[in-house]
């Protein structure tokens, strides 16, 4: 019976890598522009003026408040009431990337704000603008906290990358939905699914791991 | 279409939110309960020395950490009929939130415990104490401490994550929305309130958080987070 199903499942595999792919497509771009959007962010909440902080900080708050599923459910179907036609895959991309955004700035504002002061007031002293100042003394030494959390928050970002299944992206975990309609084995078909995910994942939590352990071994602190 | 934003409807929906959100609260707050007794179980495995015990901790820690709730609550949905156990839908949905947060929590509490200086235990052990009493006289009064903000951000994590339970069609915030959305066709109405309802949770919970810290000493009031 199993044998048969898991056989059955097997023929399908060309719609499952589809979903693989959909999957990694859809995370790796919302990660590359979430992660330069939420660097600029991050940037201009910890220098920019008071306003302009204020105003990150509190979307920061509203997008950090909400579950993501809720955030997927308002851009898909309020957005093309303003006008913007969009399908389910741009849809995800717009709040992943978003959600990337405000979860990378408050790692970046964290990174930035440990940089000890005198390090900033020694370049304001030699001179150094404010575009010189963070590329050459604040963002290299705030990479060193920034990185560890960095690589986490990648890993819970491709795990959010399921939710936009909901709205019908046939993504990875679409495609186990899809499968367990014909193959009446929840369990077979989501331990694949969960495969899938874990393949992608385990690798750059382990990654995580390694540079936490390295980060605070080059501060001098005893990991027990 | 938004000029027509209507206020009246959702004023109309204002019970259904309303037991949405009472909802919301009593899952979040039962499938913590569970996390914590998953987590504390999972951590005491996860630090004794033998093998034995702490490789089923980890290795499903890990295997939690990484897949998505989403799939697991699948999982667990689909897959639990199959062994011939029939659960409501919010049995499910709070043992899927349980068993994901558990996982969290179980780290939580074990940095917690190993962030205890070695000097601590070692002043017990010289004062001739057990284990036990080692654990619960000097450990963990210290480690509950430090735990407590933590422990509070993972329940603003799991409140969020108790949306995905509307997709097993659990009455709850955010199911409310997504029937005022397809009831009446206006999704603007639907979730922008139901967001508004979880932002009500998240402030709640991070004002809490906040005043924990404080209240613990591990910082001074009105200091940045």
């Amino acid at each position: 019976m199993i044998w048969e199903q898991l056989q059955d499942l097997i023929r399908s595999y060309p719609l499952a890598l589809r979903g693989l792919g959909m999957t990694v497509m859809l995370s790796l771009i919302s990660l590359v522009l979430g992660t330069l959007l939420g660097f600029g962010l991050g940037v201009l909440r910890a220098t920019g003026n008071r306003f302009i902080s204020a105003a990150i900080g509190t979307w920061v708050d509203l997008i950090r408040g909400t579950p993501f599923l809720v955030q997927i459910f308002l851009i898909f179907f309020i957005l093309p009431e303003l006008g913007v036609e969009l399908d389910a895959f741009t849809a995800g991309i717009i709040g992943l990337t978003n959600l990337a955004a405000c979860f990378i700035c408050e790692i970046v504002v964290a990174g930035i704000r440990a940089v000890p002061k005198g390090q900033i007031e020694a370049a304001l002293a030699s001179g150094l603008s404010l575009w010189q100042r963070m590329r050459q003394v604040v963002l290299p030494q705030a990479m060193r906290v920034v990185l560890p959390p960095l690589v986490g928050q990648y890993v819970l970002l491709i795990k959010d990358s399921s939710v936009v299944s909901a709205i019908g992206l046939t993504d990875l975990t679409r495609v186990g939905w899809l499968a367990v309609q014909r193959v009446p084995n929840g369990l077979l078909v989501f331990a694949i699914v969960g495969v899938g995910y874990f393949l992608v994942c385990y690798p750059l939590i382990l990654l995580a791991r390694r540079l936490e352990r390295r980060m605070s071994a080059a501060h001098g602190e005893v990991k027990l | 279409m938004l000029e027509n934003f209507s206020f009246r409807t959702i004023v109309e929906y204002l019970p259904l939110f309303g037991q949405g959100l009472v909802a919301t609260v009593w899952l979040s707050l039962v499938s913590f309960v569970g996390a914590l007794a998953v987590g504390i179980v999972l951590c005491a495995m996860n630090l004794q020395r033998g093998r034995l015990l702490q490789a089923p901790a980890k290795i499903y820690i890990d295997a939690i950490r990484a897949t998505p709730l989403l799939v697991q609550l699948y999982f667990l949905y689909f897959g639990l009929p199959r062994l011939g156990i029939i659960l409501p839908e919010f049995v499910v949905g709070i043992l899927a939130l349980a068993l994901n947060s558990g996982a969290y929590l179980a780290e939580i509490i074990r940095a917690g415990i190993l962030s205890i200086s070695r000097g601590q235990v070692e002043a017990g052990v010289a004062s001739g104490m057990t284990y036990v009493q080692r654990m619960r006289l000097v450990i963990l009064p210290q480690a509950f401490r430090v735990t407590i903000p933590p422990l509070l951000g993972q329940a603003i994590v799991l409140v969020k994550d108790s949306a995905l339970l509307s997709l097993i069609s659990v009455a709850e915030l955010t199911r409310a929305g997504q029937l005022l959305a397809s009831d009446r066709f206006m999704p603007a109405e639907g979730f922008i309130t139901t967001a508004a309802c979880y932002l009500v949770l998240y402030y709640g919970l991070k004002g809490l958080a906040g005043l924990s810290e404080w209240w613990l000493g591990l910082r001074p009031m009105g200091s940045r987070a």
